[in-house]
């Protein structure tokens, strides 16, 4: 009989109108890493959540080391040894790595803290993790990656005893989840419970013992890992066989419509390439290779110090995001919540800020021609939200991805980029996403997609050009596709 | 919608109720001479945070419309009385003058990237000291009759500067409601970076609508001087206060992206009818002034408590992420 360090029976929790959890029971075994897998919305979150003590349930019972927990706070939770990392960080960007380990618990006296010890405990912790950060360092000056690995030695600072890790690989790179493997299986080893919530089902193979799928707000089943196949964790998961996850298209390349040559600044050098009418091109490489940053001044959100852009043969100057939006450049920004959409906005808002100028009489605002081309474009929408006056804030982040993405299909973009379009997102939302683009690019687009989601790139890209360190490394035609290949251009090899 | 809607009419009902309790208490209130005189009272309140609501939805903020509306009473005041100038050119210098604050504002807040809160601070000290160089501490008086009618004048049984606010309000409302320039105001006090990302050219904006906001103190910086006759060195001290208040009240943020002009005229009563009620009633003005900030750290608490509760739903972004976000 395995060891049960955490029970959680009968959790029912609604929100009004909405069933968050229906009388869900699970038992995690110590030492184990256990999958919740399911779509957003499934109530992953929520349970979560309640496991944390950070919302109320409204029945059932929770058990840690088979002891009846009445009192579910926060605190106390913690107090057992119940660690949450969630998808948004909660660290504090202006105090040091060590700091913000120790934060609610600094080393010292009562009155005056002992940096010095903090520092060099928080040293160790990070060598132990084989991670590379100085513990002086402020978090502010980290990449989102470190942060990451910051939140985990938090927890294991923590002496945490069940660990639960929401999208932990969200933002890291193939490399960087890698690290983050190793220091999964020692927490392992060393008898802590982990319950690892990821939309990756790569991952849920590679890293877990056991799932547990959740959908609707129901747990529909516990398994081992080991014991179910892909097609069937899918089909559990959204009830439906997705035949081919990538959908395919059949386009012939049209003539040139984006032209770069020599492209410099924000870190990035020398690239140069071609994008077509109906053409796919993915963007590879590691988190700092100059992806994001190349997108940002393609779109004018940065500088370019030099080189030339054409577009449709004609050599233009793109100073800003409005130049580039006259010229028919959209750009789907990689972090949604902060840049690719209005929160407090109404869909309706969201959607139609690219074009206002355009559907404007003098200074006044069509509102006739306003809802008309937002309810012509409703069945390809696919947002699934009440009304169009709904605010952004309230939908879930695949809806408010198909937001940031409807406001160029609606402005009729000729050149879309496309960075990180997927994250977070979970599988029936990826879909459409996908069928998006691909409607996209049937209907002239030409599409730069930026993605980390090896996969992805692979079924969506129809030639990926590799970054490293701001640099191209090199151009992989559809026939030579492999992940191989373009994770080893990715490391740096050219071949 | 349904959320701000209720939030009107929830201050609406505050403003009904303090009328009846003013009906009551102040014999004399509730009086069409005192109507008169109180919308009369309110019209510059109306005027300045018509501007000032504005750049509160795009995400800004202006301390130094108190110091403009001395300065613009200072500038025409010197130069139609020591200038000999023509008193309406003098007028239309005094708002070129104050347009060019708005835009000198904006250019500090977005250029050096300084807390708009801090740069209208500073703002404020400079247009106080400049008024009263200019002035030498003292009032300017010798102001020709007719300059008297925008603060004084009646049409029928109107006053102006109440036909004045009437019209600038419907400008406002049109602009906030109507035009892509109000759109985008939303949209730039939202979330700028998502804005510029979307092809919003927010530097043009967020220019605007600082000098919006001053053309708009100016005018209620004129009405001022024609009401007092002169030109007074202190003629909007502590002014700002005000305002801000009678923007808040009506509902709008001090984080940017929400507020209605329609809030905003409910506030500005609100402001109009505790100081004329209170004044009817005999509480001298140093009450008044308790009684302002405990208005402002009520509307600001209620908002910030309702904010809070809402927090607690799931489905909003956690505001520690986003302050790590922007910070990093």
């Amino acid at each position: 009989m395995e060891q049960i360090t955490l029970s959680i029976q009968h959790i029912t929790k609604t929100y009004p109108g909405v069933v968050a959890l229906d009388d869900v029971s699970i038992d995690f075994r110590k030492g184990e890493v256990h999958a919740l897998v399911g779509e957003n919305g499934a109530g992953k979150s929520t349970l979560i959540k309640i496991i944390a003590g950070a919302i109320e349930c409204d029945s059932g019972a929770l058990y840690v080391d088979n002891v009846h927990q009445k009192d579910i706070s926060p605190y106390h939770m913690r107090q057992l040894g119940i660690e949450v990392i969630y998808q948004e960080f909660n660290l504090v960007p202006a105090l040091s790595v060590a700091e913000n380990i120790y934060l609610g618990s600094f080393l010292g006296n009562g009155v005056v803290v002992d940096m010095a010890s903090m520092e060099q405990r928080a040293g160790e912790l990070l060598r132990a993790m084989e991670v590379d950060i100085s513990p002086d360092s402020r978090v502010a000056d980290l990449s989102v990656a470190y942060m990451q690995m910051v939140e985990i030695a938090k927890a294991i600072a923590k002496n945490a005893k069940i660990l639960i890790m929401d999208e932990p690989t969200a933002p890291l790179t193939t490399h960087e989840v890698e690290v983050l493997y190793k220091i999964i299986e020692k927490l392992k080893a060393q008898g802590v419970t982990i319950i690892y919530i990821s939309h990756r089902l790569n991952e849920i193979y590679d890293v877990t013992d056991r799932l547990t799928v959740l959908r609707d707000g129901k747990k529909i089943v516990t398994k081992e890992t080991a014991d179910t196949t892909r097609d069937e964790l899918i089909r559990l998961m959204v009830q439906r066989e997705t035949s081919n996850t990538y959908p395919g298209r059949n386009l012939e390349m049209g003539k040139p419509v984006l032209e770069v040559e020599k492209l410099c600044g924000n870190g990035v050098e020398d690239i140069s390439f071609v994008l077509h009418e109906r053409e796919v091109l993915g963007f590879s490489g590691l988190i700092g290779a100059g992806r994001t940053e190349m997108a940002r001044i393609l779109f004018g959100a940065d500088p370019m110090e030099s080189g030339t852009l054409k577009i449709d043969g004609i050599p233009v100057k793109i100073t800003s995001p409005e130049v580039a939006v006259k010229y028919g450049i959209g750009l789907v920004p990689e972090d949604r919540k902060q840049q690719g959409v209005l929160l407090r906005l109404s869909v309706k808002e969201n959607i139609v800020l690219p074009i206002l100028k355009r559907i404007s009489r003098g200074m006044v605002v069509n509102t006739g021609k306003e809802s008309q081309i937002i309810e012509g474009q409703r069945d390809a929408l696919r947002i699934k939200t009440p009304s169009f006056q709904q605010k952004v804030m309230n939908l879930s982040g695949g809806n408010q991805q198909k937001v940031a993405l409807s406001k160029w299909l609606v402005s009729n973009c000729k050149v879309l980029i496309f960075d990180e379009p997927t994250r977070g997102i979970d599988v029936g939302a990826k879909q459409e996403i996908y069928e998006l683009i691909n409607r996209l690019a049937a209907e002239g687009c030409a599409i730069i997609l930026i993605s980390s989601e090896m996969e992805e790139m692979l079924g969506m890209a129809d030639r990926i050009i590799v970054l490293s360190e701001g640099q191209m490394m090199g151009t992989v035609e559809k026939e030579d596709f492999s992940q191989e290949k373009i994770l080893k251009l990715a490391s740096g090899y050219k071949n | 919608m349904f959320k701000q809607f209720k939030k009107q009419l929830a201050i609406l009902i505050i403003l009904v109720l303090l009328v009846m309790f003013f009906a009551f208490a102040a014999p004399g209130f509730f009086t069409f001479n005192n109507f008169i005189s109180l919308i009369r009272q309110i019209s510059i309140l109306g005027v300045v945070s018509t501007g000032m609501s504005l750049v509160l939805v795009s995400g800004g903020l202006d301390l130094s419309v108190g110091s403009q509306i001395s300065l613009i009473g200072i500038i025409c005041a010197a130069l139609i009385v020591n200038g000999a100038v023509n008193p309406f050119l003098a007028c239309i210098i005094g708002l070129v003058c104050i347009m060019l604050i708005g835009f000198i504002n904006s250019t500090i807040i977005i250029t050096a990237n300084i807390w708009p809160m801090i740069a209208t601070i500073a703002m404020m000290q400079v247009l106080q000291g400049i008024a009263y160089i200019i002035s030498g501490g003292l009032p300017i008086y010798g102001l020709p009759e007719y300059m008297k009618w925008i603060g004084q004048g009646y049409v029928w049984v109107i006053p102006v500067p109440v036909i004045i606010m009437a019209v600038i309000m419907l400008i406002g409302s049109f602009l906030l409601n109507k035009t892509y320039f109000g759109r985008y105001l939303y949209a730039v006090g939202s979330n700028a970076e998502a804005a510029r990302l979307s092809g919003v050219n927010i530097t043009i904006i967020r220019t605007a609508v600082y000098i919006i906001c001053s053309l708009l103190t100016g005018i209620g910086g004129l009405i001022m001087m024609g009401r007092v006759a002169s030109g007074q060195p202190k003629a909007g001290a502590n002014f700002e206060m005000d305002v801000l208040t009678a923007c808040v009240v009506g509902g709008v943020g001090l984080n940017g992206g929400v507020g209605t002009m329609s809030g905003v005229v409910i506030g500005v009563f609100i402001m109009g009818v505790l100081s004329n009620g209170l004044g009817v009633m005999g509480v001298g003005e140093y009450y008044q002034l308790v009684c302002k900030g405990v208005v402002l750290i009520l509307a600001v608490g209620f908002d910030g408590i309702q904010q809070k509760h809402a927090n607690k739903k799931p489905h909003r972004v956690s505001p520690g992420n986003s302050q790590l976000k922007q910070e990093a």
